[in-house]
C-alpha cells in the first residue's frame, strides 16, 4: 500500500468572522475559487485554489491571507 | 474575464451624482440604491448587490483601481470592527432619520424649503442653481436635497478612503453593506 503523507499547500484564509461580504475577492480570483456564501462572508473553494494571492490583494478589509494549509 | 452589463452600472452612479448638479429632483433616483439591496437581501438573494451591482464599488474599484488613485494600503483595524461597523450604520440611520424629519416640517409647513446641500453632516453648501421650482410639492424638494446630501457625503467619505486605503474600502464600513450582511445574518445563521 502506498504511504498516504499529509499534503500542505498554499491557500487563502478568509478570518470569516470578519469578512464584509463585499464580493471584491470574488471578482479578483481567476479561478473562481472564492464565493461569498449567502450573502455572509467569503468561502474558498480548496480544490480550485492555488493561494495566488490576488483576492488577499483586493480585500478591502484586509481579512484574507495566503497561508499553508492541509488537504 | 466576460463583462456582463452590470458590470457598466458605474456609469449610472456617476451620471447620478453630475445630475444633482443640474436637478436636484433626480436625488430621489438614488432610493434605487437603497431599495434594491434590502429587496434583494430579504428576498434571499445574500449580497448580490454589493457583490455584482453596486456602481459605487465599481466607480472606486475604477478609479482606485485602474486609474490608480489608490494607495493601496491596509485599512486601519478600527474601521473594519465591528462596533465601527455598526456604529456608523446607527449614525447613518440617526442622520436620515433627522433628515425625514426635515422633510416632514416643510410638509406641514413648519419650515421653508431650504435648497441647500450639506456635507459631511455639518458643512451647508448652496445648492439653489440645481432647483428651478417643481410641479411637486415642497417638500419633495426637500427631500431630494436631504438625500443628495446622504448621497454626495458617503462618496466623499468614500474617495477619501478609496485614496487612503484600498480602493472598495468604503464597502467596508459601507451601511447598506452593513445592513445587507445583518439581514443575511439573520436569515441564516
Amino acid at each position: 500500500m502506498p504511504q498516504t503523507r499529509l499534503r500542505r499547500a498554499r491557500q487563502a484564509i478568509v478570518d470569516q468572522d470578519l469578512c464584509v461580504a463585499c464580493g471584491c475577492c470574488m471578482k479578483a480570483c481567476p479561478r473562481a475559487a472564492i464565493q461569498v456564501q449567502k450573502g455572509v462572508y467569503a468561502v474558498v473553494d480548496a480544490a480550485l485554489c492555488v493561494g495566488c494571492g490576488l483576492c488577499a490583494k483586493a480585500c478591502p478589509a484586509s481579512v484574507i491571507s495566503v497561508g499553508e494549509v492541509a488537504i | 474575464m466576460k463583462k456582463h452589463w452590470y458590470d457598466y452600472l458605474w456609469i449610472f452612479s456617476s451620471v447620478y451624482l453630475i445630475l444633482g448638479f443640474f436637478n436636484i429632483l433626480f436625488a430621489w433616483l438614488g432610493m434605487l440604491c437603497f431599495l434594491i439591496p434590502l429587496v434583494i437581501a430579504t428576498a434571499g438573494g445574500g449580497k448580490a448587490y454589493c457583490n455584482r451591482y453596486c456602481g459605487r464599488g465599481q466607480l472606486f474599484s475604477l478609479l482606485g483601481g485602474k486609474l490608480g488613485l489608490s494607495r493601496n494600503k491596509q485599512i486601519p483595524a478600527f474601521l473594519h470592527s465591528k462596533w465601527f461597523r455598526y456604529g456608523f450604520l446607527a449614525f447613518f440611520m440617526a442622520m436620515f432619520l433627522v433628515m425625514l424629519f426635515n422633510t416632514y416640517l416643510v410638509f406641514a409647513g413648519a419650515q421653508d424649503l431650504r435648497q441647500a446641500v450639506t456635507l459631511l453632516w455639518t458643512f451647508r453648501l448652496p445648492w439653489h442653481w440645481a432647483y428651478h421650482g417643481t410641479l411637486f410639492a415642497p417638500w419633495v424638494a426637500q427631500f431630494a436635497f436631504g438625500f443628495y446630501s446622504v448621497m454626495l457625503t458617503s462618496t466623499v467619505l468614500g474617495l477619501a478612503t478609496m485614496a487612503l486605503f484600498k480602493p472598495r474600502a468604503w464597502c467596508v464600513y459601507c451601511p447598506m453593506g452593513t445592513m445587507t450582511q445583518l439581514i443575511c445574518k439573520a436569515k441564516n445563521q
